[in-house]
């Protein structure tokens, strides 16, 4: 154990440098104590914080801590994964901003008065505000309250339809950045949906149960066959260290393309049909509208109210979830202090994976009622997306699923409505996941980039976001 | 930002020397209170296939007929019941949709809504629902016409075909092109032979979607391998993967041909002009029309619209610049069979043929 410690040791900065701080020699002789302790929770908990802690001195940057580290997550994805949560905001809003003079440069009406822009500026501006702003209201009026709705039931359908729509976005999305806070780039949500919605649409739809019964047993498939196909990847990357990118990236392809070939037979086709489409789930078999029919609302959205208390406690309150940290911060600090990696890996994994299944089945047994190829839609990536914006944390991936349910389901207003595109809204939300990952460009523009006195604030929330990861 | 604002400026400039217009009230012309309104599949209006093709249609009446057009895309699945939902608030009064895929979600927008019309493209129910109308085509008969073409054109032997899934409304034109090949072969005791779809077994190439235009031309170069020489792509856009194949094997000095199929490819895909020998054509655009035209004047029934060679709605395409290369006994045989099936004399019969 020490001679490994050693050599990275050794590969820290100019000792030059470090010396000065003198706290690196104490540091050296402090860690193999700390590790030769048995490896209780509490002490897991200290030995950790006191290897963090001998490097505090500030000398070494916080990058360098992770970014040495062989097998170590990549510093810059982590940076991106859990930045500021200011920099979501900004992000938001100046993705809004460019989306709407994007809007605008398509409008007719601005194209005309452009024409004439000299002669009459006040025309050009107020065309390229109008068209801006009818889009967004319309975007607003289709996804939280539209006034032109017949009584309150009406004007909050939108609402409820953003709810709706939110739902497998926050559940996947909770499995992405789940997975992330131990350390794995979860990309397979797509994959663990697929995978998810075949099973709990096959016990749908083949399965003729009693009421109760038979949608626990669907919940149970979905949430089972997402843990399993995402399980596998964590085991094969425990045992034999392949890349979980690409792992998942691949059981996407065979998920998707398994999901093709059983719809070509007919124990997946209706009866009489040779369209590539299931029979549809039995009503026995589908989640109840929990707010009457007027809405789509079904109770799946309450799972995941449920699945985010259960990922916040699981990370924030549970001995595992100290692990699954704590392996992401550094694995190999982690095996050191007697956390068993792999366990956590196919762990992690695996709830990542029940996670994405609950999207699955709130797909098949919540919304569509029937398995077609596009069971998963986008979810799957939408999903990293969401847990890009939320931070990894559960309830900024909830918000954030709110968010995107939101611009899905007002895009539909605003595409009938003004007649914009319906891209535009893919268009914001690839722009806010571009500056989300070029923090400094958003604060650049916001004029916010931290100058010599800012730049100390900025080094401490940092480091308290590595050293604190309870936070 | 700045800089954006800017170089967005400074573009204007060039643009933005006019004369600001007169404030005068263009009466618009009375658009009617009617609203005609369509909502796609993922594939969006601008699939080259049955999506831009209604689209197009629907289009066409909005100047024809005066109507207003309301339209939305659906980019996945899930959007289907949403758009639907929308569109009916919206209140339109026939709603076309694109696909078997939304025949569930159109299904239950018309039971909610007893008064409003819809229409659907490309499916039918095996309970017909009282407002709405399936359009549907009978492509098989002029797939048919298009592989007795192929087998009688063809320098090799053999023709080929591939699909984008596997789906009916696919495996319809194959099961026509077989067809129309083991036809003539039957009737010229030749033997051509056809790659890539077996009718028997109801099996065959397919690229696996319609987007991936690579994966059209790697068949297409297999089929070439194979000795094929004529190639009909049921696959939308991957199509155009046939052409650059075929088109860099005439290149090489090789005599081949495409066939295209939904809309007339020598006008819609005018790069293999030199090499487009016919098309198979659903006119969807018109049968939309027609729908449209009938609800309007109040005629609307939920009587499938079938497209046939008898009624045009299915049809070959001319041979344009090809037309020297057909023989003129074959042109004569052609209209036979087109007359002998439009009046039900040869039965051109496909698993995935309208039941209605």
């Amino acid at each position: 154990m020490t001679e490994t410690n050693r050599p990275r040791h050794a590969a820290e900065p100019d000792p030059a440098k470090t010396a000065g701080t003198a706290a690196q020699p104490t540091a050296t002789p402090n860690t193999p104590d700390v590790e030769t302790t048995d490896a209780t929770d509490a002490t897991t908990a200290t030995s950790l914080d006191t290897a963090g802690g001998a490097m505090r001195p500030s000398a070494v940057p916080v990058s360098g801590q992770s970014g040495i580290v062989p097998g170590g997550p990549d510093s810059l994805m982590r940076k991106i994964f859990t930045g500021s949560g200011m920099v979501s905001v900004l992000a938001v809003l100046l993705a809004l901003i460019l989306g709407g003079l994007l809007i605008a440069s398509t409008d007719k009406a601005v194209s005309a008065s452009a024409g004439y822009l000299f002669a009459r500026p006040s025309d050009f501006f107020s065309a390229v505000w109008s068209a801006a702003t009818r889009s967004y209201v319309a975007l607003f009026q289709g996804s939280v309250f539209n006034p032109r709705g017949t009584g309150a039931a009406g004007q909050f359908a939108p609402l409820m339809e953003t709810l709706t729509i939110a739902t497998p976005l926050i559940t996947a999305g909770l499995g992405v950045a789940l997975a992330f806070r131990a350390g794995l780039f979860n990309i397979g949500a797509q994959g663990q949906i697929i995978m998810a919605g075949i099973l709990a649409s096959w016990v749908g739809f083949a399965l003729h149960l009693p009421m109760g019964l038979h949608l626990l047993l669907v919940l149970v498939a979905g949430v089972v066959g997402g843990a399993l196909w995402a399980g596998l990847v964590g085991f094969l990357k425990a045992r034999t260290g392949a890349h979980e990118v690409i792992l998942t990236i691949m059981f996407n392809y065979i998920a998707l393309y398994f999901l093709r070939y059983l719809l070509n037979t007919p124990a997946f086709q209706r009866p009489g049909e040779t369209n590539p489409i299931s029979p549809i789930l039995d009503p026995s078999a589908v989640y109840p509208q929990i707010l009457g029919t007027q809405y789509r609302l079904h109770l799946g959205f309450i799972l995941a109210i449920a699945a985010t208390v259960f990922v916040w406690w699981v990370l924030n309150r549970s001995t595992i979830g100290f692990e699954f940290r704590a392996v992401g911060a550094n694995p190999k600090a982690a095996l050191t202090a007697g956390i068993n990696v792999p366990r956590a890996t196919i762990l992690v994994m695996a709830i990542a994976g029940a996670l994405a299944g609950m999207s699955g089945v709130a797909q098949v047994a919540g919304t569509e009622k029937v398995l077609t190829d596009g069971v998963a839609a986008t979810y799957g990536f939408d999903a990293i997306t969401v847990a890009l914006l939320g931070r990894s944390t559960p309830w900024g991936t909830f918000a954030a699923g709110l968010l995107f349910g939101a611009f899905r389901a007002g895009a539909v207003q605003m595409q009938i409505q003004t007649g914009t595109p319906i891209d535009i809204v893919l268009v914001v939300q690839s722009l806010i996941v571009l500056f989300i990952a070029a923090p400094p460009l958003v604060r650049a523009v916001f004029g916010l980039n931290p100058r010599k006195k800012k730049a100390v604030k900025a080094n401490k929330s940092k480091t308290a976001a590595t050293t604190g990861v309870a936070a | 930002m700045a800089g954006v604002a800017t170089a967005g400026a400074a573009a204007l400039m060039l643009t933005g020397c006019g004369a600001a217009p007169t404030a005068s009230s263009t009466a618009s012309a009375s658009a009617g209170n009617y609203t005609g309104c369509i909502v796609s599949d993922s594939g969006g209006f601008d699939d080259q296939s049955f999506n831009q093709s209604s689209y197009e249609g629907l289009k066409k009446t909005e100047k024809d007929l005066g109507i207003k057009v309301n339209q939305v895309e659906s980019k996945t699945n899930n959007d289907f019941e949403p758009n639907l939902r929308a569109m009916v608030t919206a209140g339109c009064n026939l709603t076309i949709t694109v696909g078997f895929l939304l025949g569930d979600a159109t299904k239950a927008q018309a039971t909610a809504n007893p008064d409003k019309h819809f229409a659907i493209i490309d499916f039918g129910y095996d309970k017909p629902i009282a407002n709405v109308k399936p359009i549907i085509y009978d492509t098989a008969q002029a797939a048919f016409l298009a592989g007795y073409l192929a087998a009688g054109t063809t320098m090799t032997g053999t023709v080929a075909t591939f699909g984008g899934i596997k789906i009916p409304t696919v495996t319809i034109f194959m099961d026509g092109y077989a067809d129309g090949v083991k036809y003539y072969n039957e009737k010229k005791g030749k033997n051509v032979k056809v790659l890539g779809w077996d009718k028997a077994k109801q099996d065959g190439s397919f690229t696996g979607d319609f987007e991936k235009q690579d994966k059209g031309k790697q068949f297409t170069q297999n089929f070439l391998d194979q000795g094929a020489d004529i190639v009909m792509p049921v696959a939308g856009p991957v199509g155009k993967g046939a052409g650059a194949a075929l088109k860099e094997a005439k290149a090489a000095g090789k005599d081949v041909k495409l066939i295209w199929v939904d809309s007339d490819g020598f006008l819609t895909a005018p790069d293999y002009k030199d090499i487009m020998l016919s098309s198979v054509m659903k006119q969807m655009g018109e049968a939309v029309e027609t729908v449209v035209k009938e609800d309007k004047d109040g005629k609307f029934t939920n009587t499938p619209y079938v497209g046939t060679l008898a009624n045009d709605g299915v049809q070959l395409a001319p041979f344009h610049d090809l037309d020297s290369q057909v023989p003129a006994e074959l042109k004569t045989e052609l209209d036979q069979i087109k007359k002998d099936i439009a009046d039900g004399k040869l039965k051109v019969e496909s698993a995935a043929s309208p039941k209605a």
